[in-house]
């Protein structure tokens, strides 16, 4: 007992193996609907299939939910990102209008996207503004300034160098798949092969506790909201890249609750705390394979909503504490259920009485 | 311990409380006895189950056992409403009206004077003017109730439990936020509700409050009754001595504290208003401090100002004869300050991450997230000191959460010991834990000074403090009352300090 066990780091593998069953689950139910849905083509030097739109059409959320899930792990939330999306779409494509190269027009979207990162940074570590009102701010007047910025309209652009970034391919593989997952990829080292992860779950967990023990928890939570801005900025040009312009009333709306749900469904504790980014990453892919199941399904278009919804149902409560806890004791009481002592208890306090 | 000469029946008697919590007896055959027209106080330190027999009065808890009789007839508050209802209000520490509401809103909430189906605004704002003029207070019961001084918000609580209640007041801790003069406007009021024969039930730290005001008092220890007695016939040092239970003639262990070093840390004035008045102390190299007191005294805030939890608002802090400014907990660690904090659940430990981080976190804060302590060297501090403090865990993985109370305790100060400190504070490092974490943290604080840390103990244990301390200072409401040292230092003298009525 006294002996510490010098056990291996808890696998990440188990960390993760609910998110990949559910994953498997969905793909199951794609080829179930459509059997051709692992059939990958090389045409016209790009990938084509249906796995592959699947991982592309998920970019935008994956993108925000790498963000997302540092900044629940704070015990925050970022209702903006959907906003600060259309925010940078608009200012990439204000900038190659403007004349300006892609590379400028994607620094100045970064930038748009930091300075939100920043605002709600500061609104909440600063100001200590509860998070989800923190972040309703510019959820609402983010559209605002996007359309300052597009000036009202659908601002459209046709430099080749920032389609790419949305619709193009390196070595046949669509752009976007390749900046979410070196993105998921960026942030998941830099937390883990620094002490930041688990400074932020510290903050998130008690932040009483770690402001105590010299954690500086003020520039940490700005720090979370920074790189969900940033998260933000990149999936807001990539969404503009796609459709060759930049339209501030649609881009990336209501993005925000499916960047949530991912996280959510990625286990992640709205509570803040312990959190992995691979998990909220698969969580964005389950949702995708969901929406995928709907088109390949065939069925009426105005189903989609309510069976999406159903689906995701079904997830959360597979996932939920109380069956969580009725499988644990299936599993571990075998024929003879073991009451919960407290439970048992009960009756005999009541008797005493 | 004194003969209660009152031929009177009680108000309130309360006869055979006891309380089960998992694990624990809050209270065991508790009696309570209320005459009419009586300032009750009801002392006994944290735990004692002061705070658990009000509840059980007051229905928030349902008690286990005994009977409650209010006017010679047996009552069941099943709800704090209910109870309101039978005659018992209850005023708590912070105030607990309605912010967003005027003055008469609150004092007529749920009761409001109508006309035709809406509330007669004009006629409940007289009604509370006249209430409040009752209570010694000219104020506009139409201004919102943040207009006024939370000493202010504290009468109107009182008014509107009387005025719904009317027969017992229970005030629990109503002068813990409130400063002298505060204290006196509300004494005036107990006074005159006195006066028109209510029965109040005052809980409260401050001993001098409860001789100021008080006519009787009930003293509790771990759940039970000690004694009830008349206060005008017993002494500070009596009720002390019932409330720590100390055998005044304890034996005084062999005291080796060593040879104290250089100064390390000067305290010069330190205070901040409404929380503990300005105070100076020095430490020493190889010496424990200890700080005495009683609860409320200002052990806690000392520590705290010392670590920039919360900023001081004046004096200053010198670390080897330097200025150095301490405005949060991030400075005291620069400093190599450490801090064990009394509320180990809500300041200490971080309960979901597993006891190696706990272990490590304040290093690793110190050094900052751009240089994590590789994990090998994580592995190696945490098991150097899971294997020297003996702390018992199945993995060092687990959360801490999981960990029992003293467990959690030599986890946290592996934390600060893995800091390396010049200067460590410790606040209640005992509480709560059992008996053999308890002496082997005693052991390792002995050990700690022999090898010249500097460390500033605060504790309600007294034989601990005088087992350990180099000097002791002793509190009392927020204010340094006396320094001990050498063989001044024993429980009775403590005691004696803290009982001592403050020379005016």
């Amino acid at each position: 007992m006294t002996q510490p066990t010098v056990g291996p780091r808890p696998s990440v593998f188990k960390r993760i193996m609910p998110q990949l069953v559910i994953l498997a689950v969905a793909l199951a139910l794609n080829v179930a609907v459509f059997p051709e849905f692992f059939h990958i083509d090389f045409r016209n030097g790009r990938l084509f299939g249906n796995l592959i739109d699947v991982l592309n059409r998920g970019a935008p959320v994956a993108l925000l939910c790498i963000g997302m899930t540092l900044v629940i792990a704070t015990k925050g939330i970022d209702l903006s990102v959907g906003a600060v999306m259309a925010i940078a779409g608009a200012v990439a494509a204000a900038t190659v209008v403007d004349g300006h190269s892609w590379g400028t027009a994607l620094l100045a979207a970064l930038l748009a996207g930091g300075l939100c990162g920043l605002w709600n940074g500061f609104l909440v570590a600063v100001l200590r503004i509860q998070p989800i009102v923190a972040t309703l701010v510019l959820m609402v007047a983010g559209r605002g300034i996007a359309q300052l910025v597009t000036e009202g309209k659908i601002l459209t652009f046709d430099n080749a160098g920032l389609i790419n970034l949305g619709a193009g391919t390196i070595a046949g593989a669509p752009t976007p798949i390749l900046i979410w997952l070196a993105l998921g990829a960026l942030v998941t080292f830099g937390v883990r092969r620094t002490a930041l992860g688990m400074l932020i779950e510290a903050i998130g967990i008690n932040e009483r506790s770690s402001r105590l023990a010299g954690i500086n928890s003020r520039v940490l939570l700005v720090c979370v909201y920074l790189v969900s801005g940033l998260c933000a900025a990149l999936a807001g040009v990539i969404v503009a890249a796609d459709i060759k312009g930049a339209d501030a009333n649609n881009a990336g709306l209501w993005l925000e609750l499916d960047a949530i749900l991912a996280v959510v469904i990625g286990g992640n504790s709205l509570l803040g705390g312990r959190f992995s980014i691979v998990a909220s990453l698969l969580g964005a892919l389950i949702i995708q394979s969901i929406n995928s199941v709907i088109l390949l399904s065939g069925l009426p278009p105005e189903f989609n909503l309510v069976i999406k919804a159903l689906l995701i149902l079904g997830i959360l409560v597979i996932q939920s504490p109380r069956i969580g806890n009725y499988i644990y004791m299936l599993r571990a009481s075998g024929p003879q259920p073991q009451p919960d002592p407290l439970v048992r208890q009960r009756p005999e306090k009541e008797a005493a009485q | 311990m004194t003969n209660i000469s009152t031929s009177d029946r009680p108000v309130l008697h309360a006869r055979g409380i006891s309380k089960f919590f998992p694990g624990t007896i809050a209270l065991d055959d508790v009696e309570l006895r209320l005459m009419p027209g009586e300032v009750h106080a009801l002392l006994g330190e944290n735990g004692a189950g002061k705070s658990t027999l009000i509840k059980c009065l007051t229905g928030a808890y349902r008690r286990d056992a005994g009977v409650i009789m209010l006017d010679g007839t047996e009552v069941e508050p099943a709800s704090t409403a209910d109870s309101q209802r039978l005659g018992i209000g209850t005023v708590y520490q912070e105030v607990n009206l309605l912010p967003n509401l005027t003055v008469a809103e609150n004092l007529f909430l749920g009761r409001q004077p109508m006309r035709g189906g809406f509330i007669a605004r004009k006629r409940m704002n007289a009604e509370a003017r006249a209430v409040l003029q009752d209570y010694g207070l000219e104020i506009d019961p139409a201004e919102p109730l943040t207009a006024y001084s939370v000493a202010i918000q504290q009468v109107i609580a009182i008014a509107r439990a009387v005025e719904m209640s009317g027969k017992v007041l229970i005030l629990d801790e109503p002068t813990a936020s409130l400063d002298h003069d505060e204290v006196q406007l509300l004494f005036g009021v107990i006074r005159k509700l006195k006066k028109r024969g209510l029965s109040i039930v005052f809980i409260t730290h401050f001993l001098d409050q409860v001789f100021d005001i008080s006519d009787r008092a009930t003293i509790l220890r771990n759940g039970r009754v000690i004694g009830e007695c008349v206060l005008a016939e017993v002494t500070q040092h009596d009720v002390v001595t019932m409330m720590l239970g100390r055998q005044l003639e304890a034996r005084v262990k062999a005291r080796d504290v060593g040879v104290a070093g250089k100064t390390l840390v000067e305290v010069e004035d330190l205070g901040k208003r409404g929380m503990i008045a300005p105070f100076s102390l020095d430490i020493r190299e190889g010496e424990v401090v200890g700080l005495a007191g009683l609860l409320g005294s200002g052990r806690t805030e000392t520590a705290n100002l010392i670590f920039g939890v919360v900023p001081a608002d004046q004096g200053k802090i010198m670390l080897r004869g330097q200025e150095i400014g301490v405005t949060n907990p991030r400075d005291a660690v620069a400093h190599r300050f450490a801090l064990c904090p009394e509320d180990r659940k809500v300041d200490g430990i971080v309960g979901d991450l597993s006891v190696r981080d706990n272990i490590i976190l304040a290093l690793q804060a110190r050094q900052g997230w751009m240089r994590p302590i590789p994990r090998a060297k994580v592995q190696e501090i945490a098991e150097s000191y899971v294997r020297a403090l003996d702390i018992r865990l199945a993995s060092l993985d687990m959360p801490i959460r999981l960990l029992s109370g003293g467990n959690q305790q030599k986890a946290l100060l592996a934390r600060w010991l893995a800091t390396n400190p010049d200067f460590l504070i410790l606040d209640e490092p005992t509480r709560g834990i059992d008996v053999g974490a308890h002496a082997e943290i005693i052991a390792l604080i002995e050990q700690l000074r022999a090898d010249g840390m500097a460390l500033l103990v605060a504790s309600s244990e007294l034989e601990e403090l005088v087992a350990y301390s180099t000097r002791v200072i002793v509190l009392r409401d927020r204010k340094q009352v006396r320094e001990l040292a050498g063989d001044e230092i024993t429980p009775d003298n403590i005691i004696n300090a803290i009982a001592t009525e403050e020379v005016a």
